[in-house]
């Protein structure tokens, strides 16, 4: 387990996790039907580690929720059953049959229709269907300007809009979980880790990654200076366009004609976290829908995007 | 998943080792628009190197857009998160900025200036170690400065940093910095601060925010960064006494029962004895139980789950507390308390007050005196508005855990939640505790509720009737009053304008006024029906809230809603008393309907369509409802 300590000399990861269990119980305690919205990202896997020990020795008491675009990459969907087989775990996953029904995809589409239609409204959907008072998300603050502004616990109207001028002080440790009904809250017990405390804390903790965060020979193609990789057959490429196999990782994960990957050398946990630090570019420069328009991620939110 | 690890120039396991070792700085900026706030930390985050290559990008971008820098980039824009902020050009609320030195980590609370100040700069405050308070080395100490000192002293926080900047504006002067130097400390030291630091800066030009600067030779101080990475954090929450709030009872098996919650004071060990408060049961630590196998202690910031050796009942909300050293207990409690809503604090009003882990209803009495806090003077106040704060008694509806705020943060800080909405309208620092609730105790009463009711032969009730004046309210209650007597049923009528010449005569129309003619009537109320009447109350009685407060004073089932509805208009050109003409020629303040809201119930038990139903098929509806929910016998159920 790393070095670890006790006491009075905690670190800033043991800080952190402390932080983040405290708030796992907390949304769960002043909740009737929470769940965990799991993307199978890095972020996702942290969070259902911190939330494995929260319960401990006691079994998770809510399920995963996997809002599926079926655009996501195959070692990802690989990874998702791994995680749904362990034992204490249940794992929902939800499709949008509207989106299915009209074929939505990225490449006709656009990632704007793409996303706004699979993610955000098949999320709402799952939400209601099942009838979540609280879900739980793996954002950070570090990861984009409108997020350093996001509550830990943050308030949904029954639409799932987020309304940034109605955000409600959030004090000391003291969380205001009370919704009226209909509305819902989303919790994110990863508020004040940055990408870097994600990737020590998986080093610490030896916790299970998707592989593709790792250096590998993949079929990549170059548009608009972006690598995409040619995950499966339904990528449509245009005319003369060959995939070419290049040593490339991704530091996020989404769906893979959305997803840029970087050439990277780094082929384990401590290479990752190495070309972390020598990096120079931010973690979401590889997330093509931030790039449509300024403060895009904002006006995501407001309509119920995570 | 493990490959090899890739030969580079940085010694991996020498920097993770480095990184874990590394503790934890939160800190918060406070200053207006003007000082270079925004400014300052921007450039902490530039100088450090800490910027990417695709943020510099975007702000080079931004500061051609929008910068107000000229052609220089405007670092104030790396902070600015919402658009709407952006265009407003100012902040509006609170955001968290991460960063990382070689030794240490930070999280820095960005508060804005404006309006909304004092909610947003006690939030960041809440949980930062030290503040950087940023003067205009042009304009010195400022009303502000001291408002933001006061709150950061409130808050306790007992490091302060004064970054006396745009030093570059006058020529680097010594003398100007040595007399702003020397009037803060000063102030400073009243407030109790005990450790200042003042620097000389210029955040524009990056001078001592990242070493010495050559303009400022005379200066021997740290620069802002070293001074950050010195500072010392919170180790006095560890060496007070253990304060355990439990948060969650985990019983996965009928074999293990632990108590999960964050260490919130002192460091915990098997063996320790405590003492389970407000109930008072002692045990002893029997496990630190975590997910890593037991541990041998546990300190404030890390969440686990501790067993008892004694079987005893621990709920939610309750404080494992050192033995030697327990919490205070009261339902009584002297407050700070900061307003945060729009809607002013309605002494009397009942609220939710949340305090570690356990939530109670909460009443607030009138402020003992608002702080004027660009002055530091007391005033009288009937209420607090949006950003003020005054010092309040509270009264609790049950006993709670805590410290004094001074003595600890978690046990002392609370929030208070709006009932109906649900938001936090309001934060508040515990004083002490009041020793009044602790002896003050109920009279046991032998002949009780339910003797009273076994000889009256019905039980008792409250029929509330609610509605514009006008609309009908005192003529139904006079009918039901009648009916009600016929029948040999033991009734009294409670009249607004009756009980306003007496009981209520002090009261007057104005939002807390109203809240507090409700509150004694609901007293009222619960002694009448504690004395096995009817009560029949026909009061306008415009918010939910209070109508809710003395629904929960009742026993279940005892409080009966009824909403009197006539639409404004027909109830104005009723207008039995004529006040409606003199409200509307504005010889009448207050009134409801004309410049004062009516909120009418959302689930009453019964209502009544004044415009359609005659008085007298009112009050025997009201007389069939009291029959089936058994209040009179004779009901079908």
């Amino acid at each position: 387990m790393g070095t670890r300590t006790y006491g009075v000399n905690l670190t800033h990861l043991d800080r952190l996790e402390g932080e983040a269990i405290h708030i796992l119980r907390e949304a769960v305690a002043e909740s009737e039907n929470p769940v965990m919205l799991y993307s199978i990202g890095k972020d996702s896997s942290v969070m259902l580690h911190l939330a494995k020990k929260a319960f401990f020795p006691g079994p998770l008491p809510f399920p995963l929720l996997h809002v599926d675009t079926t655009w996501k990459f195959r070692e990802m969907y690989a990874f998702r059953e791994e995680v749904a087989a362990q034992p204490g775990v249940e794992l929902l996953v939800h499709q949008n049959p509207d989106a299915a029904e009209a074929g939505i995809n990225p490449f006709t589409h656009g990632s704007s229709v793409h996303t706004t239609v699979w993610k955000t409204e098949g999320l709402k959907q799952a939400l209601d269907k099942h009838g979540f008072d609280l879900a739980f998300g793996g954002a950070r603050r570090d990861e984009e300007k409108s997020r350093a502004k996001e509550r830990v616990f943050s308030i949904r109207s029954e639409q799932h809009r987020w309304d940034p001028k109605r955000q409600r002080p959030e004090l000391w440790r003291l969380y205001n979980a009370r919704t009226q009904t209909g509305e819902s809250v989303r919790v994110f017990p990863l508020s004040n880790s940055t990408e870097l405390d994600v990737w020590l804390y998986i080093h610490r903790e030896r916790i299970p990654v998707v592989p593709l965060y790792f250096a590998k020979e993949r079929p990549v193609v170059e548009r608009d200076g972006t690598l995409i990789m040619v995950d499966d057959e339904r990528m449509p490429l245009h005319d003369g366009e060959v995939p070419r196999v290049r040593r490339v990782r991704f530091r996020t994960l989404g769906c893979y004609p959305l997803t840029g990957a970087i050439e990277s050398t780094a082929d384990s946990l401590l290479a990752v976290i190495e070309e972390m630090l020598l990096s120079t570019t931010s973690e979401r420069q590889g997330r093509v829908i931030d790039f449509d328009e300024a403060g895009s991620m904002e006006k995501k939110k407001q309509e119920g995007y995570f | 998943m493990a490959g090899a690890l890739v030969a580079g120039s940085l010694d991996i396991d020498r920097y993770l080792a480095e990184h874990e070792s590394k503790s934890t700085l939160r800190f918060i900026t406070c200053g207006s628009v003007d000082d270079g706030k925004s400014t300052l930390i921007g450039r902490l985050l530039y100088e450090s190197q800490l910027l990417l290559d695709d943020q510099l990008a975007a702000l080079e971008a931004d500061s051609k857009r929008v910068g107000t820098q000229g052609e220089e980039l405007d670092f104030a824009l790396l902070v600015d998160g919402l658009q709407a902020e952006r265009e407003q050009g100012i902040t509006i609320d609170v955001a968290y900025r991460y960063f990382t030195t070689d030794r240490r980590q930070f999280i820095v609370a960005d508060t804005p200036g404006h309006e909304q100040y004092t909610r947003n700069m006690v939030t960041g405050a809440s949980t930062a170690d030290l503040a950087v308070i940023l003067v205009d080395a042009r304009k010195g100490v400022l009303v502000q400065t001291r408002r933001h000192s006061y709150v950061v002293a409130l808050m306790g926080i007992s490091q302060v940093v004064l970054a006396v900047n745009k030093l570059d504006l006058v020529d680097y002067d010594e003398s100007a910095f040595r007399a702003i130097e020397d009037e803060y400390r000063s102030f400073a030291a009243a407030l109790g601060i005990k450790r200042v630091t003042c620097i000389p800066v210029s955040a524009l030009r990056g001078d001592n925010l990242l070493g010495p600067s050559p303009n400022t030779p005379w200066y021997d101080g740290p620069d802002l960064m070293r001074c950050l990475e010195d500072a010392p954090v919170g180790s006095d929450a560890a060496a007070g006494p253990l304060r355990f709030p439990v948060q969650w009872v985990n019983r996965p098996s009928s074999d293990f029962r632990g108590f999960s919650g964050a260490v919130a004071g002192g460091v915990v060990r098997p063996g320790d004895r405590v003492v389970v408060l407000p109930v008072g049961t002692a045990s002893t630590v029997e496990r630190i139980v975590s997910a890593d196998g037991d541990l041998p202690e546990a300190a404030p910031g890390q969440s686990v789950t501790l067993t008892l050796s004694d079987e005893i009942d621990v709920s939610r909300g309750d404080v494992i507390c050192a033995t030697d050293q327990p919490a205070s207990v009261s339902d009584q409690v002297e407050a700070h308390i900061v307003w945060m809503h729009e809607q002013p604090m309605l002494p009397g009003r009942r609220y939710l007050l949340k305090l570690g882990t356990r939530t109670v209803n909460a009443t607030l009495a009138r402020p003992k005196y608002r702080l004027n806090v660009n002055t530091l003077e007391h005033a009288a106040a009937t209420t607090l508005a949006l950003n003020e704060i005054g010092v309040c008694n509270l009264s609790l509806d049950r006993e709670v855990a805590f410290d004094p705020y001074g003595a600890n943060r978690d046990l002392g800080g609370f929030i208070l939640i709006d009932r109906l909405t649900n938001e936090t309208v309001g934060a508040g620092m515990v004083n002490f505790g009041l020793r009044r609730a602790q002896n003050l105790h109920w009279q046991d009463v032998e002949v009780d509720a339910a003797a009273h009711t076994a000889l009256k032969g019905h039980r008792p009730a409250v029929i509330w009737l609610t509605g514009l004046s006008g609309a009908g309210k005192s003529t139904i209650a006079n009918v039901l009053e009648r009916k009600l007597h016929a029948d040999g049923v033991h009734t009294f009528l409670l009249d607004g304008d009756n009980v306003r010449h007496g009981l209520n005569r002090d009261l007057g129309f104005t939002d807390a006024d109203r809240v507090e003619n409700i509150r004694r009537v609901g007293e009222v109320c619960r002694l009448m029906a504690q004395a096995g009447l009817v009560v029949i109350a026909a009061f306008i009685s415009p918010f939910r809230a209070e109508r809710r407060m003395v629904r929960d004073l009742l026993d279940r089932g005892t409080f009966c809603e009824v909403f009197v509805d006539a639409p404004l208009e027909v109830a104005a050109s009723r207008d039995p008393k004529g006040l409606y003409a003199k409200a509307r020629q504005g010889q009448l303040q207050h009134f409801t309907g004309v410049d004062s809201p009516y909120e009418p119930p959302s689930d009453p038990e019964l209502h009544v369509d004044t415009t359609v139903t005659t008085p007298d098929a009112a009050a025997d509806q009201v007389i069939r409802h009291l029959r089936e929910t058994g209040v009179l016998p004779g009901g079908s159920g």
